[in-house]
């Protein structure tokens, strides 16, 4: 069932993005930086949390899963370090995938060159 | 024609068949990743059973993230971008093909000068904007757990 939600939700996300590409004209770094904000206000607002038993993955794919996550990292770390976390929280939730993008960014555009469109 | 009225031209000549064929591409592209992510979850539950939720999470999205930026190296993501729309944008693996694809365009520059910095030319702003609004958050959540 959680497979079902996860597609279904994920989906609903992906085209609200394409919504706001074929309405506003936006780049991607913009939709890419709303999609952020707005799953950090969904994590403030204890909107994500449930939504995240539902759908699983659907909610933590899309970008909105690393605004939540960094809002999420914040408060525990607050919560276990004082005022502290504040800086450390949302940083090492996310460390992982950043590493990983960097390094992978990194070793793809040392092999790959730009093929010309 | 100033921009205003070519905006209402280019309005009135799209086709509307054409958003919401655009739309759904992104539903069903958009909606396959996150399965994806979904399946990579309850398959590194098998495989690790010692660890948590918060660490599975982490690794399913830097698998995504490698993916999707090998396929970008390929060249195969911008064919799937150029399907899809929002649906390859929205998703992490979005993020990591910004990454990547600035990367390559900017080898010819040099791997310092070039590659390392310009990288983040699009995810930079997600990155500064997230940890400025998680920090935001993060005091409200101080200050008003101090009163409490």
């Amino acid at each position: 069932m959680i497979y079902l939600w996860a597609f279904l939700i994920g989906g609903l996300i992906c085209a609200l993005g394409q919504l706001l590409i074929l309405k506003t004209n936006w780049t991607p770094a913009r939709i890419l930086v709303s999609f952020v904000v707005l799953g950090a206000i969904m994590q403030v607002c204890m909107i994500f949390e449930p939504l995240k038993k539902i759908a699983g993955a659907g909610v933590t794919t899309p970008i909105t899963g690393f605004g939540a996550g960094l809002v999420k990292g914040t408060f525990e770390n607050i919560d276990k370090y004082g005022f502290l976390g504040i800086f450390t929280g949302g940083l090492t939730a996310m460390s992982a995938g950043i590493a990983v993008a960097i390094v992978s960014g990194l070793v793809v555009g040392m092999i790959f060159k730009s093929r010309s469109k | 024609m100033n921009k205003q009225e070519y905006a209402e031209y280019i309005k009135k000549i799209t086709p509307k068949s054409k958003i919401w064929s655009s739309l759904c591409r992104a539903f069903i592209v958009g909606g396959l990743i996150c399965l994806l992510g979904e399946g990579l979850n309850a398959l590194y539950h098998m495989w690790l059973p010692s660890y948590d939720q918060t660490q599975i999470s982490a690794l399913v999205s830097s698998t995504l993230i490698f993916f999707a930026a090998v396929l970008t190296g390929l060249g195969i993501y911008d064919k799937i971008g150029y399907f899809a729309g929002g649906g390859s944008i929205v998703p992490i693996t979005g993020f990591s093909n910004s990454i990547t694809s600035a990367a390559m365009e900017f080898r010819k520059e040099g791997i310092i000068f070039g590659t390392c910095a310009n990288m983040f030319k699009i995810a930079g702003p997600v990155i500064v904007v997230g940890v400025a609004v998680a920090m935001l958050c993060g005091l409200g959540y101080f200050v008003v757990g101090l009163f409490l």
